[in-house]
Protein backbone atom coordinates (compact mmCIF):
# COMPACT_ATOMS: atom_id res chain seq x y z
CA UNK A 1 0.00 0.00 0.00
CA UNK A 2 1.58 3.14 -0.95
CA UNK A 3 2.38 6.04 1.82
CA UNK A 4 -0.25 8.28 3.42
CA UNK A 5 -0.68 11.55 2.40
CA UNK A 6 -0.46 12.70 5.84
CA UNK A 7 0.31 10.46 9.38
CA UNK A 8 0.25 11.24 12.65
CA UNK A 9 2.22 8.70 14.79
CA UNK A 10 1.66 8.80 18.28
CA UNK A 11 1.81 12.63 18.21
CA UNK A 12 1.14 14.10 21.30
CA UNK A 13 1.86 17.95 22.78
CA UNK A 14 2.11 19.21 26.47
CA UNK A 15 1.50 22.47 27.35
CA UNK A 16 2.93 22.79 31.11
CA UNK A 17 0.81 20.28 32.83
CA UNK A 18 -1.96 20.01 30.31
CA UNK A 19 -1.55 17.03 27.77
CA UNK A 20 -3.52 18.84 25.18
CA UNK A 21 -3.16 15.90 21.95
CA UNK A 22 -2.20 12.34 23.54
CA UNK A 23 -0.43 9.71 21.01
CA UNK A 24 -2.37 10.51 18.20
CA UNK A 25 -2.15 8.33 15.30
CA UNK A 26 -4.13 9.07 12.55
CA UNK A 27 -3.97 8.77 8.79
CA UNK A 28 -5.05 10.82 5.17
CA UNK A 29 -4.59 8.80 2.08
CA UNK A 30 -4.95 10.96 -0.83
CA UNK A 31 -8.49 12.16 -2.22
CA UNK A 32 -10.34 10.92 1.27
CA UNK A 33 -12.36 12.92 3.13
CA UNK A 34 -11.77 12.82 7.22
CA UNK A 35 -13.45 13.86 9.53
CA UNK A 36 -12.27 15.20 13.36
CA UNK A 37 -14.62 15.24 15.86
CA UNK A 38 -15.12 15.58 19.56
CA UNK A 39 -16.55 17.45 22.34
CA UNK A 40 -15.04 21.48 22.81
CA UNK A 41 -11.71 21.35 24.50
CA UNK A 42 -10.48 18.00 22.71
CA UNK A 43 -8.02 18.96 21.25
CA UNK A 44 -9.02 19.12 17.24
CA UNK A 45 -7.80 22.53 16.60
CA UNK A 46 -4.68 22.03 18.36
CA UNK A 47 -3.87 19.05 16.36
CA UNK A 48 -4.53 20.81 13.23
CA UNK A 49 -1.64 23.46 14.49
CA UNK A 50 0.54 20.60 14.99
CA UNK A 51 -0.46 19.35 11.55
CA UNK A 52 0.58 22.95 10.09
CA UNK A 53 3.44 23.43 12.20
CA UNK A 54 2.35 26.37 13.90
CA UNK A 55 2.53 24.19 17.30
CA UNK A 56 5.53 21.72 17.17
CA UNK A 57 4.73 17.94 18.57
CA UNK A 58 6.36 17.44 22.44
CA UNK A 59 6.31 13.86 21.10
CA UNK A 60 6.02 11.42 18.11
CA UNK A 61 6.41 12.78 14.34
CA UNK A 62 3.75 13.75 12.05
CA UNK A 63 4.69 12.70 8.29
CA UNK A 64 3.22 14.74 4.89
CA UNK A 65 4.12 12.60 1.69
CA UNK A 66 6.38 10.46 3.89
CA UNK A 67 8.66 13.26 4.56
CA UNK A 68 8.98 14.61 8.61
CA UNK A 69 7.19 17.79 9.29
CA UNK A 70 9.25 18.58 12.70
CA UNK A 71 10.66 22.16 12.77
CA UNK A 72 9.38 22.60 9.13
CA UNK A 73 7.61 26.23 8.78
CA UNK A 74 4.17 26.47 8.37
CA UNK A 75 4.81 28.76 5.13
CA UNK A 76 6.73 26.20 4.51
CA UNK A 77 4.15 23.49 4.88
CA UNK A 78 2.12 25.56 2.51
CA UNK A 79 4.03 25.52 -0.21
CA UNK A 80 4.41 21.87 0.10
CA UNK A 81 0.69 21.87 -0.23
CA UNK A 82 -1.02 22.01 3.15
CA UNK A 83 -3.48 24.31 3.06
CA UNK A 84 -5.95 25.51 6.20
CA UNK A 85 -9.04 27.41 7.18
CA UNK A 86 -9.59 28.80 10.56
CA UNK A 87 -12.61 28.34 13.27
CA UNK A 88 -12.58 32.27 13.58
CA UNK A 89 -12.00 33.83 10.35
CA UNK A 90 -9.19 35.06 9.52
CA UNK A 91 -8.99 37.12 6.20
CA UNK A 92 -6.62 40.18 5.37
CA UNK A 93 -8.85 43.00 6.62
CA UNK A 94 -7.51 45.45 4.64
CA UNK A 95 -7.09 43.98 1.40
CA UNK A 96 -9.16 43.39 -1.16
CA UNK A 97 -11.27 40.29 -2.27
CA UNK A 98 -8.88 39.21 -4.83
CA UNK A 99 -5.57 40.63 -3.26
CA UNK A 100 -6.85 38.20 -0.40
CA UNK A 101 -6.15 35.29 -2.74
CA UNK A 102 -3.18 36.94 -4.83
CA UNK A 103 -1.79 36.89 -1.14
CA UNK A 104 -2.18 32.78 -1.24
CA UNK A 105 -1.10 32.78 -5.06
CA UNK A 106 2.14 34.36 -4.08
CA UNK A 107 3.87 30.46 -3.74
CA UNK A 108 2.99 30.15 -7.90
CA UNK A 109 3.98 33.37 -8.57
CA UNK A 110 8.15 32.92 -9.20
CA UNK A 111 8.30 36.98 -9.27
CA UNK A 112 10.00 38.08 -6.01
CA UNK A 113 11.67 41.23 -4.57
CA UNK A 114 13.45 42.78 -7.52
CA UNK A 115 10.81 41.29 -10.06
CA UNK A 116 8.18 43.46 -8.25
CA UNK A 117 10.83 46.47 -8.50
CA UNK A 118 11.87 46.21 -12.03
CA UNK A 119 8.83 45.93 -13.52
CA UNK A 120 9.87 44.12 -16.84
CA UNK A 121 7.91 42.04 -19.22
CA UNK A 122 8.23 38.61 -17.22
CA UNK A 123 6.89 40.09 -13.78
CA UNK A 124 3.47 42.07 -16.00
CA UNK A 125 3.20 38.21 -17.36
CA UNK A 126 3.47 36.86 -14.16
CA UNK A 127 1.31 39.26 -12.70
CA UNK A 128 -1.55 39.06 -15.36
CA UNK A 129 -1.54 35.03 -14.90
CA UNK A 130 -2.07 35.36 -11.01
CA UNK A 131 -4.80 37.55 -11.46
CA UNK A 132 -6.63 35.83 -14.11
CA UNK A 133 -5.92 32.73 -12.15
CA UNK A 134 -7.64 34.69 -8.94
CA UNK A 135 -10.30 35.55 -11.03
CA UNK A 136 -10.99 32.28 -12.27
CA UNK A 137 -11.02 31.09 -8.64
CA UNK A 138 -13.51 33.27 -7.34
CA UNK A 139 -15.96 32.75 -10.28
CA UNK A 140 -16.17 29.61 -9.76
CA UNK A 141 -17.19 30.08 -5.82
CA UNK A 142 -19.28 32.78 -7.23
CA UNK A 143 -17.46 35.58 -5.58
CA UNK A 144 -16.08 37.54 -8.67
CA UNK A 145 -18.74 40.13 -8.06
CA UNK A 146 -16.88 41.60 -4.62
CA UNK A 147 -13.00 41.56 -6.62
CA UNK A 148 -12.47 45.19 -5.32
CA UNK A 149 -14.21 45.33 -2.06
CA UNK A 150 -12.87 44.60 1.17
CA UNK A 151 -12.51 40.67 2.65
CA UNK A 152 -14.08 41.73 5.69
CA UNK A 153 -17.11 43.69 4.35
CA UNK A 154 -18.69 40.30 2.79
CA UNK A 155 -21.24 38.69 4.32
CA UNK A 156 -20.53 36.11 6.99
CA UNK A 157 -21.26 32.63 4.63
CA UNK A 158 -19.40 34.38 2.06
CA UNK A 159 -16.00 35.34 3.99
CA UNK A 160 -16.27 31.70 4.94
CA UNK A 161 -16.45 30.84 1.36
CA UNK A 162 -13.25 33.35 0.43
CA UNK A 163 -11.20 31.61 3.47
CA UNK A 164 -11.67 28.07 1.37
CA UNK A 165 -11.00 29.71 -1.79
CA UNK A 166 -7.82 31.36 -0.79
CA UNK A 167 -6.18 28.48 0.86
CA UNK A 168 -7.38 26.59 -2.32
CA UNK A 169 -5.13 29.32 -4.22
CA UNK A 170 -2.35 28.03 -2.91
CA UNK A 171 -3.01 24.62 -4.62
CA UNK A 172 -3.08 22.15 -1.50
CA UNK A 173 -3.13 18.11 -1.90
CA UNK A 174 -4.52 18.50 1.87
CA UNK A 175 -6.94 20.47 2.84
CA UNK A 176 -7.54 21.17 6.94
CA UNK A 177 -11.18 22.70 7.18
CA UNK A 178 -11.53 23.89 11.09
CA UNK A 179 -15.59 24.29 11.34
CA UNK A 180 -16.34 25.98 7.95
CA UNK A 181 -20.27 25.62 9.12
CA UNK A 182 -19.74 27.37 12.08
CA UNK A 183 -22.72 30.00 12.24
CA UNK A 184 -24.32 28.91 9.21
CA UNK A 185 -27.87 28.01 8.78
CA UNK A 186 -29.44 24.94 7.62
CA UNK A 187 -29.63 25.86 3.89
CA UNK A 188 -25.87 27.60 3.99
CA UNK A 189 -24.51 23.93 5.29
CA UNK A 190 -25.87 21.80 2.61
CA UNK A 191 -24.57 24.33 0.12
CA UNK A 192 -20.75 24.01 1.95
CA UNK A 193 -21.52 20.02 2.20
CA UNK A 194 -21.70 20.45 -1.81
CA UNK A 195 -18.89 22.95 -1.68
CA UNK A 196 -16.26 20.95 0.00
CA UNK A 197 -18.03 17.44 -2.42
CA UNK A 198 -17.47 19.78 -5.29
CA UNK A 199 -13.86 21.57 -4.42
CA UNK A 200 -12.38 17.86 -3.00
CA UNK A 201 -13.80 16.10 -6.82
CA UNK A 202 -12.31 19.02 -8.62
CA UNK A 203 -8.83 19.38 -7.34
CA UNK A 204 -8.30 16.02 -6.24
CA UNK A 205 -7.81 17.04 -2.16
CA UNK A 206 -7.82 15.44 0.52
CA UNK A 207 -9.93 17.05 3.31
CA UNK A 208 -9.14 16.88 7.12
CA UNK A 209 -12.48 18.54 8.39
CA UNK A 210 -13.15 19.35 11.95
CA UNK A 211 -16.90 20.00 12.39
CA UNK A 212 -19.73 20.12 15.42
CA UNK A 213 -22.00 19.42 12.99
CA UNK A 214 -23.33 16.08 12.83
CA UNK A 215 -25.34 16.45 9.91
CA UNK A 216 -22.40 17.64 7.76
CA UNK A 217 -19.83 15.40 9.58
CA UNK A 218 -22.17 12.33 8.94
CA UNK A 219 -23.03 12.98 5.39
CA UNK A 220 -19.73 13.86 3.90
CA UNK A 221 -17.05 12.20 5.42
CA UNK A 222 -15.73 8.57 4.56
CA UNK A 223 -14.15 8.37 7.51
CA UNK A 224 -14.43 9.61 11.32
CA UNK A 225 -11.96 9.91 14.08
CA UNK A 226 -13.20 10.80 17.63
CA UNK A 227 -11.12 12.81 20.33
CA UNK A 228 -11.99 13.20 24.01
CA UNK A 229 -9.71 14.82 26.17
CA UNK A 230 -6.96 14.52 23.42
CA UNK A 231 -7.52 11.23 23.18
CA UNK A 232 -8.43 9.23 19.95
CA UNK A 233 -11.37 7.19 21.50
CA UNK A 234 -13.02 6.02 17.77
CA UNK A 235 -12.19 5.80 14.61
CA UNK A 236 -14.28 4.56 11.37
CA UNK A 237 -16.91 5.23 9.01
CA UNK A 238 -19.37 7.28 10.00
CA UNK A 239 -21.81 4.23 10.62
CA UNK A 240 -19.83 2.87 13.24
CA UNK A 241 -19.27 5.74 14.66
CA UNK A 242 -22.86 6.37 15.46
CA UNK A 243 -23.09 3.51 17.39
CA UNK A 244 -19.96 3.61 19.07
CA UNK A 245 -20.62 2.76 22.61
CA UNK A 246 -17.27 5.24 23.85
CA UNK A 247 -18.44 7.90 21.42
CA UNK A 248 -22.23 8.04 22.14
CA UNK A 249 -20.91 8.20 25.89
CA UNK A 250 -18.70 11.21 25.12
CA UNK A 251 -20.82 13.00 23.48
CA UNK A 252 -24.91 12.08 25.54
CA UNK A 253 -23.08 10.85 28.58
CA UNK A 254 -22.97 7.64 29.78
CA UNK A 255 -26.28 6.85 30.89
CA UNK A 256 -27.40 6.94 27.35
CA UNK A 257 -25.96 3.80 26.72
CA UNK B 1 -1.91 44.84 -13.53
CA UNK B 2 -1.44 46.40 -9.92
CA UNK B 3 -0.56 50.19 -10.13
CA UNK B 4 0.02 50.88 -13.85
CA UNK B 5 2.57 53.09 -15.11
CA UNK B 6 4.66 53.09 -12.01
CA UNK B 7 8.10 53.69 -14.14
CA UNK B 8 6.22 56.71 -15.74
CA UNK B 9 5.73 58.36 -12.79
CA UNK B 10 9.03 57.79 -11.60
CA UNK B 11 10.39 58.95 -14.99
CA UNK B 12 8.22 62.25 -14.62
CA UNK B 13 9.61 62.59 -11.11
CA UNK B 14 13.41 62.57 -11.59
CA UNK B 15 13.19 64.58 -14.74
CA UNK B 16 10.95 67.56 -12.25
CA UNK B 17 13.84 66.87 -9.96
CA UNK B 18 16.00 67.72 -12.54
CA UNK B 19 14.52 70.72 -13.74
CA UNK B 20 14.37 72.21 -10.38
CA UNK B 21 17.69 71.22 -9.90
CA UNK B 22 19.13 73.55 -13.23
CA UNK B 23 16.62 76.26 -11.76
CA UNK B 24 18.04 76.19 -8.32
CA UNK B 25 20.83 78.94 -8.62
CA UNK B 26 18.28 81.81 -9.27
CA UNK B 27 16.33 80.65 -5.69
CA UNK B 28 17.20 81.82 -2.29
CA UNK B 29 19.63 79.76 -0.50
CA UNK B 30 17.97 79.85 2.36
CA UNK B 31 15.18 78.09 0.67
CA UNK B 32 16.73 75.71 -1.10
CA UNK B 33 18.28 74.24 2.16
CA UNK B 34 14.45 73.74 3.56
CA UNK B 35 13.51 72.10 0.38
CA UNK B 36 16.61 69.41 0.40
CA UNK B 37 15.98 68.61 4.00
CA UNK B 38 12.04 68.01 2.64
CA UNK B 39 13.09 65.99 -0.08
CA UNK B 40 15.34 63.70 2.70
CA UNK B 41 12.19 63.96 5.34
CA UNK B 42 10.64 62.07 2.16
CA UNK B 43 12.79 59.72 1.89
CA UNK B 44 12.79 58.99 5.70
CA UNK B 45 9.05 58.91 6.11
CA UNK B 46 8.45 56.79 3.05
CA UNK B 47 10.93 54.50 4.19
CA UNK B 48 9.61 54.12 7.57
CA UNK B 49 6.02 53.79 6.38
CA UNK B 50 6.91 50.56 4.61
CA UNK B 51 7.99 49.08 8.28
CA UNK B 52 5.83 50.85 10.18
CA UNK B 53 2.66 51.58 7.88
CA UNK B 54 2.21 48.24 5.77
CA UNK B 55 3.95 45.34 7.50
CA UNK B 56 3.08 46.81 10.87
CA UNK B 57 6.24 46.35 12.04
CA UNK B 58 6.65 49.46 14.97
CA UNK B 59 10.09 50.28 14.78
CA UNK B 60 11.61 53.67 16.35
CA UNK B 61 14.90 52.76 15.13
CA UNK B 62 14.80 54.43 12.07
CA UNK B 63 17.12 57.59 13.20
CA UNK B 64 19.80 55.04 14.00
CA UNK B 65 19.86 53.97 10.53
CA UNK B 66 19.77 57.34 8.87
CA UNK B 67 23.22 57.82 11.03
CA UNK B 68 24.51 54.76 9.88
CA UNK B 69 24.66 55.23 6.24
CA UNK B 70 25.37 59.25 6.93
CA UNK B 71 28.07 58.38 9.11
CA UNK B 72 29.76 55.89 6.84
CA UNK B 73 29.04 57.58 3.39
CA UNK B 74 30.14 61.10 5.02
CA UNK B 75 33.71 58.76 5.97
CA UNK B 76 34.12 57.72 2.71
CA UNK B 77 34.05 61.12 0.98
CA UNK B 78 36.73 62.58 3.41
CA UNK B 79 38.42 59.65 3.20
CA UNK B 80 38.91 59.91 -0.74
CA UNK B 81 39.71 63.20 -0.67
CA UNK B 82 38.73 66.23 -2.60
CA UNK B 83 40.06 64.93 -5.58
CA UNK B 84 37.84 62.11 -6.10
CA UNK B 85 35.19 62.99 -4.14
CA UNK B 86 34.85 66.07 -6.98
CA UNK B 87 33.64 63.62 -9.07
CA UNK B 88 30.26 63.32 -10.24
CA UNK B 89 29.92 59.77 -10.53
CA UNK B 90 31.30 59.48 -6.88
CA UNK B 91 28.61 60.85 -4.86
CA UNK B 92 25.84 58.62 -6.08
CA UNK B 93 28.46 55.44 -5.04
CA UNK B 94 29.45 56.97 -1.18
CA UNK B 95 25.15 57.40 -1.49
CA UNK B 96 25.00 53.70 -2.38
CA UNK B 97 27.22 52.58 -0.11
CA UNK B 98 25.95 54.10 3.18
CA UNK B 99 22.64 52.20 2.17
CA UNK B 100 24.02 49.34 1.71
CA UNK B 101 25.92 49.69 5.27
CA UNK B 102 22.90 50.51 6.80
CA UNK B 103 20.94 48.07 5.12
CA UNK B 104 23.40 45.37 6.50
CA UNK B 105 23.16 46.62 9.95
CA UNK B 106 19.37 46.58 9.28
CA UNK B 107 19.55 42.67 8.63
CA UNK B 108 21.83 42.22 12.11
CA UNK B 109 19.22 44.26 13.71
CA UNK B 110 15.92 42.96 12.28
CA UNK B 111 16.57 39.12 12.43
CA UNK B 112 16.66 38.67 15.67
CA UNK B 113 14.76 41.55 17.06
CA UNK B 114 12.05 41.22 14.46
CA UNK B 115 10.48 37.94 16.66
CA UNK B 116 9.64 40.75 18.84
CA UNK B 117 5.81 41.98 18.59
CA UNK B 118 5.01 45.27 19.18
CA UNK B 119 5.89 47.54 21.75
CA UNK B 120 9.03 44.90 22.45
CA UNK B 121 10.47 45.76 18.67
CA UNK B 122 9.53 49.64 19.57
CA UNK B 123 11.86 49.36 22.41
CA UNK B 124 14.61 47.49 21.08
CA UNK B 125 14.82 49.34 17.83
CA UNK B 126 14.90 52.44 19.91
CA UNK B 127 17.62 51.04 22.04
CA UNK B 128 19.57 50.18 18.62
CA UNK B 129 19.30 53.84 17.61
CA UNK B 130 20.76 54.72 21.04
CA UNK B 131 23.22 52.45 20.69
CA UNK B 132 24.02 53.76 16.96
CA UNK B 133 24.33 57.61 18.96
CA UNK B 134 26.64 56.52 21.66
CA UNK B 135 28.75 54.59 19.53
CA UNK B 136 29.46 57.71 17.08
CA UNK B 137 29.88 59.75 20.24
CA UNK B 138 32.96 57.61 21.22
CA UNK B 139 34.34 56.65 18.18
CA UNK B 140 37.32 59.42 17.14
CA UNK B 141 37.48 58.43 13.61
CA UNK B 142 33.81 59.73 12.96
CA UNK B 143 34.90 62.77 14.97
CA UNK B 144 33.34 61.64 18.64
CA UNK B 145 31.25 64.22 20.00
CA UNK B 146 32.75 67.33 18.66
CA UNK B 147 30.87 66.01 15.08
CA UNK B 148 32.29 64.92 11.71
CA UNK B 149 33.48 68.19 9.74
CA UNK B 150 33.93 69.14 6.51
CA UNK B 151 31.92 67.33 4.46
CA UNK B 152 31.77 68.09 1.01
CA UNK B 153 28.52 70.01 -0.59
CA UNK B 154 27.39 67.30 -3.10
CA UNK B 155 23.98 67.09 -2.19
CA UNK B 156 21.96 69.73 -4.45
CA UNK B 157 17.89 69.57 -4.39
CA UNK B 158 17.85 67.54 -7.80
CA UNK B 159 19.44 64.80 -5.66
CA UNK B 160 17.50 64.99 -2.91
CA UNK B 161 14.29 65.47 -4.86
CA UNK B 162 15.51 62.60 -7.84
CA UNK B 163 15.88 60.12 -4.62
CA UNK B 164 13.00 60.91 -3.09
CA UNK B 165 11.16 59.72 -6.43
CA UNK B 166 13.09 56.60 -6.55
CA UNK B 167 12.27 55.83 -2.68
CA UNK B 168 8.35 56.55 -3.36
CA UNK B 169 8.70 54.30 -6.38
CA UNK B 170 10.34 51.74 -5.09
CA UNK B 171 8.33 51.24 -2.29
CA UNK B 172 4.78 51.88 -4.12
CA UNK B 173 5.77 49.07 -6.38
CA UNK B 174 6.83 46.71 -4.25
CA UNK B 175 3.32 47.18 -2.35
CA UNK B 176 1.58 47.17 -5.08
CA UNK B 177 2.98 43.75 -6.40
CA UNK B 178 2.03 40.40 -5.60
CA UNK B 179 4.71 39.73 -4.25
CA UNK B 180 4.44 42.74 -1.70
CA UNK B 181 0.98 42.11 -1.19
CA UNK B 182 2.71 39.96 1.44
CA UNK B 183 4.06 42.81 3.66
CA UNK B 184 0.29 43.96 4.07
CA UNK B 185 -0.77 40.19 4.79
CA UNK B 186 1.57 39.99 7.96
CA UNK B 187 0.27 43.31 9.24
CA UNK B 188 -3.27 41.95 9.46
CA UNK B 189 -2.72 38.30 10.69
CA UNK B 190 0.76 36.79 11.13
CA UNK B 191 -0.83 33.36 11.24
CA UNK B 192 -3.24 33.73 8.57
CA UNK B 193 -0.13 34.85 6.12
CA UNK B 194 2.11 32.29 7.61
CA UNK B 195 -0.46 29.21 7.02
CA UNK B 196 -0.97 30.96 3.48
CA UNK B 197 2.49 29.97 2.43
CA UNK B 198 3.91 34.07 3.37
CA UNK B 199 7.32 32.84 5.39
CA UNK B 200 6.76 36.17 7.91
CA UNK B 201 10.10 36.44 9.38
CA UNK B 202 11.52 36.53 5.72
CA UNK B 203 8.78 39.58 4.97
CA UNK B 204 9.64 41.78 8.28
CA UNK B 205 12.87 41.10 7.40
CA UNK B 206 12.88 41.89 4.11
CA UNK B 207 10.83 45.13 5.26
CA UNK B 208 13.05 46.23 7.48
CA UNK B 209 16.39 46.11 5.41
CA UNK B 210 14.91 47.88 2.68
CA UNK B 211 13.50 50.77 5.38
CA UNK B 212 17.09 50.92 6.50
CA UNK B 213 18.50 51.09 3.22
CA UNK B 214 16.83 54.21 1.94
CA UNK B 215 17.15 55.65 5.58
CA UNK B 216 21.03 55.40 4.70
CA UNK B 217 20.60 57.06 1.45
CA UNK B 218 19.14 60.13 3.50
CA UNK B 219 21.33 59.86 5.70
CA UNK B 220 24.21 60.55 3.04
CA UNK B 221 22.07 62.91 1.67
CA UNK B 222 21.53 64.37 4.81
CA UNK B 223 25.70 64.22 5.38
CA UNK B 224 26.75 66.34 2.42
CA UNK B 225 23.74 68.81 2.71
CA UNK B 226 24.69 70.07 6.43
CA UNK B 227 28.34 69.37 5.42
CA UNK B 228 28.64 68.46 9.29
CA UNK B 229 27.09 65.62 11.41
CA UNK B 230 27.26 65.37 15.07
CA UNK B 231 25.66 62.62 16.92
CA UNK B 232 23.37 64.54 18.80
CA UNK B 233 21.04 65.13 15.83
CA UNK B 234 20.58 61.46 15.65
CA UNK B 235 18.82 60.74 18.96
CA UNK B 236 15.59 59.42 19.32
CA UNK B 237 14.01 62.74 18.99
CA UNK B 238 14.99 62.22 15.35
CA UNK B 239 13.13 59.44 15.15
CA UNK B 240 9.87 60.51 16.75
CA UNK B 241 10.07 62.81 14.40
CA UNK B 242 9.34 60.76 11.41
CA UNK B 243 7.45 58.38 13.03
CA UNK B 244 4.93 61.35 13.50
CA UNK B 245 5.29 62.39 9.92
CA UNK B 246 4.47 58.77 8.87
CA UNK B 247 1.14 58.44 11.28
CA UNK B 248 0.16 62.58 10.00
CA UNK B 249 0.72 60.95 6.00
CA UNK B 250 -1.18 58.18 6.87
CA UNK B 251 -3.95 60.06 8.31
CA UNK B 252 -3.47 62.89 5.34
CA UNK B 253 -3.82 60.01 2.89
CA UNK B 254 -6.91 58.50 4.31
CA UNK B 255 -8.50 62.01 4.50
CA UNK B 256 -7.47 62.48 0.54
CA UNK B 257 -9.26 59.28 -0.08
CA UNK B 258 -12.21 59.91 1.80
CA UNK B 259 -12.56 63.24 0.23
CA UNK B 260 -12.52 61.69 -2.94
CA UNK B 261 -15.08 58.80 -2.04
CA UNK B 262 -17.33 61.00 -0.29
CA UNK B 263 -17.06 63.64 -3.41
CA UNK B 264 -16.37 61.70 -6.43
CA UNK B 265 -18.35 58.14 -5.53
CA UNK B 266 -15.35 56.31 -6.35
CA UNK B 267 -11.34 56.61 -5.35
CA UNK B 268 -9.13 57.28 -9.24
CA UNK B 269 -5.75 56.35 -8.91
CA UNK B 270 -5.67 54.23 -5.74
CA UNK B 271 -2.33 53.41 -3.64
CA UNK B 272 -1.29 57.01 -5.01
CA UNK B 273 -3.15 59.39 -2.13
CA UNK B 274 -1.37 57.15 0.07
CA UNK B 275 1.89 58.41 -1.31
CA UNK B 276 0.83 61.97 -1.42
CA UNK B 277 -0.06 61.96 2.07
CA UNK B 278 2.76 60.96 3.26
CA UNK B 279 4.81 63.83 1.23
CA UNK B 280 2.86 66.86 2.20
CA UNK B 281 3.35 65.54 6.03
CA UNK B 282 7.18 65.53 5.44
CA UNK B 283 6.62 68.75 3.54
CA UNK B 284 4.67 70.14 6.65
CA UNK B 285 6.40 68.42 9.18
CA UNK B 286 9.87 70.58 7.78
CA UNK B 287 8.34 74.12 7.25
CA UNK B 288 6.44 74.29 10.36
CA UNK B 289 9.71 74.01 12.39
CA UNK B 290 11.52 76.69 10.32
CA UNK B 291 8.19 78.99 10.11
CA UNK B 292 8.03 78.77 13.93
CA UNK B 293 11.51 79.10 14.75
CA UNK B 294 11.26 81.03 17.88
CA UNK B 295 8.84 78.21 19.20
CA UNK B 296 10.75 75.19 17.97
CA UNK B 297 11.35 74.26 21.45
CA UNK B 298 7.56 73.52 21.86
CA UNK B 299 7.93 71.53 18.77
CA UNK B 300 7.21 68.27 20.78
CA UNK B 301 4.77 69.22 22.42
CA UNK B 302 2.96 70.14 19.34
CA UNK B 303 3.84 66.94 18.25
CA UNK B 304 2.35 64.88 21.11
CA UNK B 305 -1.12 66.76 20.97
CA UNK B 306 -1.38 66.33 17.03
CA UNK B 307 -0.78 62.55 17.47
CA UNK B 308 -3.49 62.59 20.53
CA UNK B 309 -5.96 64.85 18.37
CA UNK B 310 -5.16 62.19 15.08
CA UNK B 311 -5.92 59.17 17.33
CA UNK B 312 -8.73 60.77 18.48
CA UNK B 313 -10.06 62.17 15.17
CA UNK B 314 -9.10 60.03 12.76
CA UNK B 315 -10.23 60.52 8.94
CA UNK B 316 -12.64 57.41 9.55
CA UNK B 317 -14.15 58.75 12.35
CA UNK B 318 -14.72 62.58 11.07
CA UNK B 319 -15.95 60.49 7.49
CA UNK B 320 -18.52 58.20 9.25
CA UNK B 321 -19.57 61.34 11.14
CA UNK B 322 -20.37 63.31 8.23
CA UNK B 323 -22.51 60.86 6.61
CA UNK B 324 -23.90 59.99 9.53
CA UNK B 325 -25.01 63.61 9.37
CA UNK B 326 -25.89 63.93 6.06
CA UNK B 327 -27.75 60.53 6.63
CA UNK B 328 -30.25 62.07 9.55
CA UNK B 329 -30.51 65.54 7.36
CA UNK B 330 -32.13 63.19 4.38
CA UNK B 331 -34.05 61.10 6.46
Amino acid sequence: MSVPLLELDQATIRFGGLTAVSELSLSVREGELVGLIGPNGAGKTTAFNMITGVYQPTSGTIRFEGRCTRGVKPSKLADLGIARTFQNIRLFRSLSVIDNIRVAARLHNPQGYFGALWRGKGWKQCEAETEKHALELLEIFNLARFRGEEATSLPYGDQRRLEIVRALATRPKLLLLDEPAAGMNPSEKDDLMRLIHFIKERYNLAVLLVEHDMKVVMGICQRIAVLEYGRKIAEGTPKEIQCHPKVIEAYLGAAAV
Amino acid sequence: MPFPGAKRWLFIGIVLAVAVSYFAPQFNRYYLGVWTDVGIAIILATSLNLINGYTGQFSLGHAGFMAVGGYFSAWLSLKVGAGIAEAFWFFPLTLIAGGLFAAVVGFLVGVPSLRLRGDYLAIVTLGFGEIIRVIAQNTQAVGAASGLKGIPKLTTLGWSFGLAAVTIYAVTTLVHSTYGRGFIAVCDDEIAAESNGVNTTRTKVTAFVTGAFFAGIAGGLYAHHKQFLSPVGFGWLKSIDIVVMVILGGALGELIEGSLRMFCGRVPLKGLWATLGIVSSAVLLTWLPELLREFAEYRMIVYALLIILLMLLSPAWLFSAISLRRERRSS
